[in-house]
This record gives structure tokens, C-alpha cells and sequence, in this order.
């Protein structure tokens, strides 16, 4: 099976277990979804073009994998210039592939809204009958599995270019780790899919404004222990934080005083600010669709 | 006089309306249509990425994303040498840094603003068929992120010197090299910019990423941010067919004077010869500019994409 065939397959899965033997498709009326079962549609249906229209165009090859790296890497030789130690190297490689799925929950989770809103389709995700809440969640998921390959290739390209070396401590918590940090990552990406589409035409510039800040205040290229005790504990909210935090921990056990919390603790706060952000965007989209419908302005285009 | 848009003559003009307003109004302007298209395009740019975001939040936005992208390296290199802001390198990251800022924005400039118009606003038809110099209002377009970038420039200079100390005096400053280098600088990466503008025209998928990935490339081959000594040899060439690297360096030099001194990758040049080289990068740029844009536009038409949304 081939990388573009791939998605197809995982979504006519989910749809057609959910609802009926595909050859029915055709002669049948549609089946009446609800509940668990259409939520489960639509997201797969909203996850469906984000992962087959990256792979449509084979310069992907190009845009997803060399290009990404070129950035990464000249943070890589500022490292080398200044004589660092080879540790510091992985980390830039490791935040470099970070900074995909930040970018991606920036300009593909929190704008998108707002961008669907502009070319219509907000007005037709409302009167379709999936909830927004499945929408969001499959652009999480497609925005997941489209980012995954930028930073995979960040990491297997950098690693092998630069010589980077790993000692995973345990490989299941570095898993566990990841996904629960990208849980709470693409959680915060949901609310801020309702603030930003409420900013209106702001979104463009609040996304523009959260990206390199976000890159320092998260320590993607340095330890973020080195912006002290109280910053560190500050920025903390931002799942990449800690997450990042956690995983270099386990990647890189060569030095034990470099993680600023313990990986268990960081673990424990990542999951309660998945579940944080999850409930609460939930409670936004909920606020911001039923305040859009009584003012009549929530699809309106010219904010 | 010439009012902009429909706002009607009585009322009173936001600044930059009537700056642009008393341009047109020149002789040699008003008969040139390349010279009308450019004014015009770059004050709508200019509303686009001032006056239709918050004033509160441009101003952070404006400050906030140099600052944030130079304190990275400040801590990186803190980190790893204890702080040692005092050492030449650091002056050497630092300023590299912050003119590279102007670097990202005139190579993207262009791109975003076909992106724009084209995506978002979705006046590429009307624009293509306007009595203008579409040609003239792709540079003026991007003339508004120059703006930008330049006052954010100076923001993170100003902060380098005032927090870190950086050895920049306004009395020490080669205002010439500094002038010169950086306006034949700035039109060798506009014409970079419009080709990059005018390939954007006929890409479906992975349009945003294209002036980013050049500016990326810059960052890591044009020496921004560490000599290019330290790039493996093999891909240092690449560096030296840039017109960033040789900009960075005079700038650099006009800057710190001495204390550029010693990690001037192009030390065996003399300031003339930056210059000579940066003027012809600049009269090829802006003649390959031309000639990718004739060639993109008429591939564009050709092919339909002119218009073309593909909200991806």
C-alpha cells in the first residue's frame, strides 16, 4: 500500500464499519447516524482531506521534509559555532520537529475556523448534522497525521545528518509522553480554534504573534530550565513545555540535572491540561456557536 | 487632490492615505502608470497589515516576534557559554539576526500578498484585469512588510544595545555602507522576492510554504547567524552566490566596526568590492524578476490558475 493510498483505506474502514457493507452504499438510503457513531464519521470525514491532500502533490517530498530542515539546521551550526556540547545538538533536532505540530495547531487548529468561515464551509459544518466538536477533532487528527511525517523527517534526517545519538531511557513512557503531550497540545488547539474565530481578522496576527515567543518561551532549542525556576513554571501551560521537556529527559539521560520537573510530574500535569483543554473547548465552541446563532453574525464574512 | 478609495474629500485622511493621496498627485506620478500601481499597492499593503488588525496588537506583533526570535539565540548562546555577551560572536549573532529580520519579510512579502489576493481576498481576477502595472503592484505590496521589518529591525538593535550592551554607537556607525549596502541589498531580495511571488502564481499545493522555505535556506547559507566557516564545505558555495551573505556582512561592518573584525567571513574583500558584487546580484535579480514574472503569468493564464482558490 502506498503513502497516498494509506488514509483512504483507514477512513472507508471507519466509515463503512459504522455504518453498513459498502456495496449498499449505492441501492440503499443513507443510514440515519447519531450519537457515538456519527461523531466517529465526521471526524474521520474532517481528517479525511487534511491527510490525503497533503500526499496529492508529490513535492511534499520537498516541503515536508528537506525545507524544514534547513531552519532547524542553522540553529544546529550556531550550536556548532559556539562549541556546544553534542547533547544540544539532539535538542535542536528534537524541538525542530516540535515546532511542526506548533505550527500546524497554530495556522491548521486555531485559524482554520475562522478560515472556513471565509470560504464558506463554517455555515455548512453548522447546518450539517456531525457536531463541530467531531469536526474539530478530525482536523486535530488529520493535522496529526500530516505533521507526523515533517517531523519525523526532521528527526531521522537531522539525527543521521548530525550525528545525534539517543539513549531512550524507557521507550513505552517516551510514547505515553508523546501522545499525551500532543493530546493536550491539539486540545489547546480546539479552544483556541473558538477564541481565534471569534478574533475575526485578529486570528491572522495572533497566530503570527504566538509563534516565535512561543519557540523561546518552550525552550524548543535550548533546555527550559535555563529561563529560571518562575518562567519555567509560567510557560508550563503550554503543553510543548513540558512535553518537550519530558521527552528530552527521556531521550538524552547523559545528564541528569536537565529536566526542570521530574518526568512523572511532567507526565501528570500534561494529562490534567489535555483533559483542561479538551472540556474547555468543548464549553467555548458550545458558548461561541449558541452566541453566534442569537446575534446572527457567526458566519458573517466581513470580520 | 486624490482620495483614496471612496472616502470622500471633506473628510480627514488617515496619515498614510494622505501621504499616498499627495504622491499620485505628482507630475512625474500621475502619468506613469507603473509609478501609480506601485504608490497604491503599497499603501493598500500597508492598511492590510496595520490599520485592519487591532493598533494594541500590530504594536506587539511588531515587537514581540523579533525580540522572541533574537532572545533564543541570546539564551542558546548563554547557556552554553555562561553568558559571555561581551565576546565579539555575540555581536556577531545577534546583529546577523536582527537584519535578517528584513531578510524573511521583503522574500516573503511578495508571496503572501499573491497568496492574499488570490485566497483570501480573492481580487486576483479584478486585480489582472484592472488598468494597473500588476508588474509595479507586486513590488509595492511589498513594500509594507518592508516597513514592518525595518522598524522591527531597529526595535531589536535598539533592545540589543540597551540590554546586552551590543558595541553599536550612532557616532561609530559607517552611515554610507550602512545606506548603500542595505538599499542595494533590499532591491536584490525584492527582486528574489517578486520571482518567488510570481512562482507562487501557479503553485495549488504548498504555496505557503515556498517563501518561508527560501527564507529558511537564507537563514542557514547566507552566514545570518554563525560564520560561514562553520557550514561543511561541501555546501558553502552556496552561500557565496547570495546576495544576503554579502549584504549581512557590509551591514555587519558598518555596524560594529572593529568589532566585526574577527569573524568577517568575507574578510579578503575590501567595502567596494561588498558593494560592486551586491549591485550586480541587484541589476540581475531585478531583470530575472521580470522575466520569471512574464514567464509565470503567462503559464498562469495559460493553464487558469490566475484566479485559481484552492483553499488548501
Amino acid at each position: 500500500m502506498t503513502a497516498s493510498h494509506a488514509p483512504d483505506a483507514v477512513v472507508e474502514r471507519a466509515v463503512s464499519v459504522t455504518t453498513r457493507p459498502r456495496a449498499s452504499v449505492m441501492t440503499e438510503p443513507a443510514a440515519k447516524l447519531d450519537g457515538a457513531r456519527l461523531f466517529w464519521v465526521t471526524m474521520w470525514a474532517r481528517a479525511y482531506p487534511r491527510m490525503v491532500g497533503a500526499y496529492r502533490e508529490r513535492s511534499w517530498m520537498v516541503f515536508d521534509t528537506i525545507l524544514p530542515l534547513l531552519g532547524v539546521a542553522a540553529y544546529v551550526f550556531v550550536y556548532r559555532a559556539i562549541d556546544a556540547p553534542q547533547d544540544y545538538i539532539g535538542f535542536v533536532i528534537v524541538g525542530g520537529a516540535m515546532t511542526a505540530f506548533w505550527l500546524n495547531v497554530l495556522w491548521g487548529m486555531a485559524s482554520q475556523l475562522y478560515w472556513d468561515k471565509d470560504a464558506g464551509n463554517l455555515e455548512l459544518y453548522i447546518a450539517s448534522p456531525g457536531p463541530l466538536m467531531a469536526i474539530l477533532l478530525g482536523m486535530a487528527v488529520g493535522g496529526l497525521v500530516m505533521t507526523g511525517t515533517r517531523a519525523t523527517a526532521i528527526i531521522v534526517l537531522g539525527s543521521w545528518l548530525f550525528d545525534v545519538n539517543y539513549s531512550a531511557g524507557s521507550l513505552v513512557l517516551l510514547v505515553v509522553t508523546f501522545a499525551a503531550t500532543m493530546a493536550a497540545l491539539y486540545g489547546m488547539g480546539m479552544l483556541f480554534a473558538s477564541v481565534f474565530l471569534a478574533a475575526g481578522r485578529e486570528a491572522w496576527h495572533l497566530s503570527n504573534m504566538l509563534q516565535e515567543p512561543v519557540y523561546l518561551a518552550s525552550g524548543f532549542y535550548f533546555p527550559v530550565k535555563a529561563l529560571g525556576v518562575a518562567v519555567a513554571t509560567f510557560v508550563s501551560v503550554i503543553p510543548l513545555t513540558l512535553g518537550l521537556d519530558a521527552m528530552r529527559q527521556l531521550l538524552f539521560t547523559d545528564d541528569p540535572n536537565l529536566g526542570f520537573l521530574p518526568v512523572a510530574t511532567e507526565l501528570a500535569i500534561i494529562t490534567v491540561l489535555a483533559a483542561v483543554f479538551l472540556v474547555a473547548a468543548y464549553y467555548m465552541l458550545d458558548r461561541l456557536e449558541q452566541r453566534g446563532r442569537r446575534n446572527g453574525r457567526l458566519t458573517e464574512r466581513r470580520r | 487632490m486624490t482620495s483614496i478609495g471612496n472616502t470622500p474629500e471633506t473628510a480627514r485622511l488617515p496619515l498614510t492615505a494622505e501621504i499616498a493621496g499627495r504622491l499620485l498627485d505628482l507630475p512625474v506620478v500621475r502619468d506613469k502608470k507603473s509609478l501609480r500601481s506601485f504608490i497604491t499597492a503599497a499603501w493598500l499593503g500597508w492598511q492590510i497589515e496595520s490599520n485592519w488588525a487591532d493598533p494594541f496588537l500590530f504594536a506587539i506583533y511588531s515587537i514581540a516576534r523579533p525580540i522572541a526570535s533574537v532572545l533564543i539565540l541570546v539564551v542558546m548562546y548563554s547557556v552554553i557559554t555562561n553568558g559571555a555577551t561581551d565576546q565579539p560572536i555575540f555581536a556577531y549573532i545577534y546583529t546577523g539576526n536582527a537584519l535578517y529580520i528584513l531578510v524573511g519579510m521583503v522574500i516573503t512579502g511578495v508571496s503572501w500578498a499573491v497568496i492574499d489576493d488570490r485566497e483570501h481576498y480573492r481580487t486576483s481576477a479584478q486585480l489582472h484585469t484592472a488598468p494597473i502595472s500588476h508588474f509595479s503592484y507586486l513590488y509595492g505590496r511589498g513594500v509594507a512588510r518592508l516597513v514592518v521589518g525595518s522598524v522591527s529591525v531597529l526595535i531589536t538593535l535598539v533592545f540589543g544595545v540597551i540590554v546586552f550592551d551590543l558595541p553599536i554607537q550612532l557616532s561609530t556607525i559607517d552611515w554610507p555602507l550602512l545606506g548603500l549596502s542595505t538599499g542595494l541589498g533590499v532591491l536584490s531580495l525584492a527582486g528574489m522576492g517578486l520571482m518567488m511571488g510570481s512562482l507562487t502564481m501557479m503553485m495549488a499545493r504548498h504555496f505557503w510554504s515556498l517563501g518561508e522555505a527560501v527564507a529558511g535556506s537564507l537563514y542557514l547559507f547566507s552566514g545570518a547567524i554563525f560564520p560561514l566557516e562553520t557550514l561543511p564545505s561541501a555546501v558553502r558555495w552556496i552561500g557565496f552566490a547570495l546576495p544576503a551573505t554579502y549584504w549581512l556582512e557590509a551591514a555587519r561592518r558598518a555596524l560594529l566596526g572593529p568589532d566585526a573584525a574577527g569573524f568577517q567571513t568575507l574578510a579578503h574583500l575590501t567595502n567596494g568590492q561588498l558593494n560592486t558584487i551586491l549591485a550586480v546580484f541587484t541589476v540581475v535579480l531585478l531583470a530575472s524578476s521580470l522575466y520569471v514574472y512574464r514567464w509565470s503569468l503567462a503559464r498562469a493564464k495559460e493553464k487558469g490558475l490566475i484566479d485559481m482558490e484552492t483553499t488548501y
